[in-house]
């Protein structure tokens, strides 16, 4: 819509907003006076005043240097520690009987934070941050004992061979036995001090993670998605547990997942329901960005007059083969004969890339590649059902799974790279507009963060979402090199929900944990960290940070060996007081890992805020505009000006096209709105 | 003390590489950090007081035992790796020379990189276990493996050796303690190798190292998917063994194998496949 026409609807004057702010202005000067807390406005003449701002776009910023995550020393519990832009408010050691055993995921529910451990579980009260107490450690060893919650159940994974039906330690001896436990374990936490081990779901190849999924249209179920990721166990001891490829037997334990249903009224009777093979008819090809040496060959290829195609989202160089065939095709196509003419050469430019396409396609049907059945488990599937969006991280691929019906799962879309080795999980932004697949290169216990490893290996791939299919954007990871006795590579986080951004926190294992942002998925910017010294600088021991999750205000990271960690946002550069204040109206009654809730947040004064913070930030508006509407909000948080607010609302909105991001103008003064009308 | 014995050289059918058995002696270095209780630092509330020192004692001593529940069939698994892996990092080097593809590069590089990683982590599993730990030397297309074996000492502070499940070794490969206190070593050790499956024959490495460009791209691919195949169905065997993996290290380790490779087979398929038809 341009200008003129939107001026014509609303019946705007250009001059009369300005009035009315101005009125604003000079009130909340009689009364307040400044409480800018970004801008500099002196008292004197505010209208000639030239503006400024000490804020500066997070890409502008310079990163600590050098950075101070590079030559930590050793130790156990006490390492050396490297901390930017965070606030480590506490550190506590796990219970005696779990010291020396990995911990691992978290779930969260209410006031607690229930820590997996190979040995078990531990529950920790953490209404206090400063001070977490345990509540419960509850020994049961599997590994990796990750956690999920829903309501008065828990659930945990078991994997490992020597998981015990009677949570004994001693491990199982034999190959089969019947004492042996791989699925899923249930317990009832009603009384969460008391933790009732009710039942268990066993299935083929354990559970290494799994996800659970809140049907909205069923309040009478939960479902839970089972990945597991080791071999099949032999059917002596599961009856139906089919280790042969499908084509073999159809009723392989490969290349499927497991839906179990729970029945919230009678859990006991939890049951694997189907076993979907979302896996099917996998085709797309290993991709990666391309180096700048190769696409600099390219670009010179071009330039060299020759054919480039693009198949499958890449540039690709046409053999002369191909382009003579293609050419034979373009003369035969338009009845000619003989050699090609420069209208031929030209048209192959425009066809090339489709003939090339359907080429590859015919062939690769004519073999038999449509029936391939691409990966044979996820290691992580993120349920993310307010969008109806699963992402399913399933070795050599990343999935886009529509999961409107719990049961049936159905892919949409798949993508491959090869510079992933191990599709390991899925965090989706907040809107669902954008995704971030993990490379678990080495499994987490090699040190893939050495100056030596790649920066696009075991990172971060994130791809934009775009009518249900992804677009590559960029690779991210953390970039401080990491000593060779340090398991590093990217793990598992969540999203901090920072409103109108996209930031995210996560675990690198023993390197740390850091904050980024990505709301332009093409450059995301690591805003935060926090990163200790190897346990041992002489051999690798595995440890450092499983999981780091955002709960309520908390970033509550489980260190594998070093216990549990709380750490807090603190403004600075990369964040603003205002955006953290926001961050923390969001309330969840609980989280796991691989259930992603949609963040809303509630009108306030901080929002609006953080929202005027962030125009400043990346010059989205005029200092002046937004010295105004800050003014006009300040008098309105003093009581005096609450009509005023509605007010305020229509002339941002006739601001917005004055603002290069409309869509954050429209959301602020929708918060105005609310405001004014005291929702 | 070092003492260097060349026991045998043979030339197997079965692995088709020059194995040299070396026999190194070498005094247990005590290669356990035990605790260091020098460095705890304060507990910083009162309810999470804590003895640091004391834990990491716990800490280390826990680890130790963990360590010490282990059959054959996991040495026998790391030990066997470690020469599959090394054939790989053979092939893995031809890539750069043999002028492969880009994208053969890109995968041989973290095959290598990945692989050698694996090897480091397999030696460093069976030296934490007092187990022999096959050290690996690779020349052009020569791939050396030597034994280092560690004499252990009397006294093994923490380790608790009662837990250890010594099955019988099917080819007389399997170690004791007893049998490695003994001085006998020429007699009482042969490497516990099979025949690995997905092993390349010594004509076949050559046949990968003299071709270069788009040949070499395809034999590498076809090469390897095999030896990844052969990993896989070692892992397998493996989860088959009674009382085996059941140590989170190696349950970490071989799963991760078999995902990483299952997945890299999955992806060399589909560019030996794009290859063949374009």
């Amino acid at each position: 819509m341009n200008r003129n026409t939107l001026n014509k609807r609303i019946g705007y004057n250009p001059g009369s907003h300005i009035g009315i702010i101005r009125n604003l202005l000079l009130m909340s000067l009689l009364m307040v006076g400044f409480g800018c807390v970004s801008s500099e406005i002196t008292q004197d003449e505010p209208q000639t005043e030239e503006l400024t701002t000490t804020m500066i776009p997070i890409t502008e910023l310079e990163q600590p240097s050098p950075d101070p995550r590079v030559g930590l020393t050793s130790g156990l519990f006490d390492a050396e520690e490297a901390i930017w832009n965070l606030d480590l408010v506490t550190n506590v050691l796990p219970p005696e009987n779990f010291v020396g055993s990995w911990n691992t995921d978290l779930a969260f529910k209410g006031n607690y934070a229930i820590q997996g451990n190979y040995n078990g579980f531990i529950v920790w009260d953490i209404s206090d941050f400063a001070k977490p107490q345990l509540v419960v450690d509850y020994l049961c060893p599997a590994s990796q004992s990750d956690v999920s919650i829903y309501q008065d159940l828990l659930f945990v994974s078991g994997e490992g061979t020597g998981g015990r039906l009677d949570c004994g330690a001693e491990g199982v001896s034999t190959a089969v036995s019947e004492e042996r436990l791989r699925g899923i374990r249930i317990f009832d936490i009603s009384d969460i001090r008391n933790p009732e081990y009710i039942s268990n779901v066993q299935t083929c190849r354990g559970s290494h993670t799994h996800s659970v999924l809140v049907d909205p249209n069923d309040d009478e179920n939960v479902f839970v998605y089972v990945s597991g990721s080791a071999s099949v166990r032999p059917e002596e001891e599961l009856p139906g547990c089919v280790s042969a490829y499908p084509e073999e037997d159809p009723n392989s334990a490969l290349f499927r997942i497991e839906v179990i249903q729970v029945p919230l009224d009678n859990p006991e009777m939890a049951a694997i329901v189907t076993s979907p093979r979302i896996f099917e008819e996998l085709t797309a090809p290993p991709r990666h960005g391309l180096a700048p040496e190769e696409l600099a060959v390219i670009e010179r290829t071009r330039e060299e007059g020759r054919y480039v195609v693009d198949y499958m989202g890449q540039p690709r160089i046409l053999n002369d083969r191909f382009a003579q065939l293609f050419l034979e095709q373009i003369v035969e196509e338009r009845g000619g004969s003989g050699d090609a003419t420069a209208a031929d050469s030209l048209a192959l430019k425009n066809q090339a890339s489709e003939l090339y396409t359907s080429w590859m396609d015919e062939r690769l049907a004519q073999r038999g590649r449509g029936a391939d059945l691409g990966p044979n488990q996820c290691h992580d599937i993120t349920l993310y059902p307010e969008i109806g969006l699963a992402g399913g991280a399933c070795e050599g691929y990343g999935l886009l799974l529509d999961i409107t019906d719990p049961i049936n799962p159905v892919r949409i879309d798949a993508v491959a790279d090869s510079n992933f080795a191990y599709w390991h999980s899925a965090t989706f932004n907040n809107d669902g507009t954008t995704v971030i697949f993990t490379d678990e290169w080495g499994g987490g216990t090699q040190a893939k963060c050495r100056d030596t490893d790649p920066y696009d290996w075991g990172a971060n791939a994130i791809y934009s979402i775009k009518d249900g299919e992804m677009h590559f954007e960029s690779y991210f990871k953390m970039s401080a090199p990491q000593t060779s006795t340090e398991n590093c590579v990217a793990h598992n986080g969540s999203i901090v929900p920072v409103p109108g951004r996209d930031i995210m926190v996560q675990g690198w294992y023993q390197g740390g944990i850091n904050i980024f942002d990505f709301t332009d998925p093409a450059n995301p910017v690591e805003i935060a960290f926090h990163d200790r010294g190897p346990i041992n600088d002489e051999r690798r021991e595995t440890g450092g940070s499983w999981s780091v999750y955002w709960y309520n205000g908390a970033l509550v990271n489980s260190e594998i060996s070093r216990g549990l960690d709380i750490f807090e946002l603190i403004p600075c550069e990369y964040i603003t007081q205002n955006e953290i204040d926001a961050s923390n109206t969001v309330n969840l009654d609980y989280l796991n890992a691989q259930g992603q809730p949609m963040y809303v947040w509630p009108s306030t004064i901080s929002l609006a805020a953080a929202y005027l913070d962030q125009l400043e930030r990346n010059r989205e508006l005029d200092l002046e505009k937004i010295a105004m509407i800050r003014n006009g909000l300040e008098v309105a948080q003093n009581g005096s000006g609450l009509e005023l607010l509605t007010e305020l609302a229509s002339e941002v909105r006739l601001m917005a096209d004055y603002s290069s991001n409309h869509s954050k103008m429209m959301k602020l003064a929708k918060v105005l709105d609310d405001l004014g009308n005291g929702a | 003390m070092k003492e260097v014995l060349l026991v045998s050289i043979r030339s197997s059918t079965a692995l088709n590489v020059i194995l040299i058995l070396l026999f190194i002696l070498t005094a247990c270095s005590g290669v356990e950090p035990l605790t260091d209780s020098s460095g705890a630092r304060e507990a910083e509330t009162d309810s999470i007081s804590r003895d640091y020192s004391e834990m990491e004692t716990l800490y280390w001593s826990r680890v130790e035992n963990s360590r010490m529940s282990f059959v054959q069939a996991d040495i026998d698994f790391m030990t066997d790796m470690i020469s599959h892996h090394s054939q790989a990092l053979i092939m893995s080097n031809l890539a750069p020379k043999n002028d492969a593809s880009h994208a053969v590069q890109t995968l041989a590089s973290r095959i290598h990189n990945a692989q050698q990683d694996e090897i480091a982590t397999m030696q460093k599993w069976l030296r934490d276990r007092s187990q022999s730990v096959p050290k690996v030397q690779i020349e052009g297309l020569m791939l050396m493996v030597t034994v280092e074996e560690e004499t252990p000492e009397m006294d093994h502070g923490m380790m608790n050796h009662d837990t250890m499940d010594h099955q019988s070794g099917q080819n007389g490969g399997a170690e004791s303690e007893s049998d490695m206190e003994t001085t006998d070593h020429v007699s009482g050790h042969t490497m516990n190798h099979h025949d690995m499956p997905g092993m390349l024959t010594q004509p076949q490495l050559e046949e990968l190292a003299a071709a270069t460009g788009r040949e070499f791209d395809r034999k590498f691919l076809t090469f390897m998917i095999e030896h990844h195949q052969g990993a896989v169905f070692m892992v397998n065997e493996l989860f088959e063994s009674d009382g085996a993996a059941n140590d989170n290290e190696i349950f970490d380790l071989a799963s991760g194998i078999h995902a990483e490779q299952v997945t890299e087979i999955d992806r060399m398929k589909l560019m030996l496949e794009e290859m063949e038809v374009e």
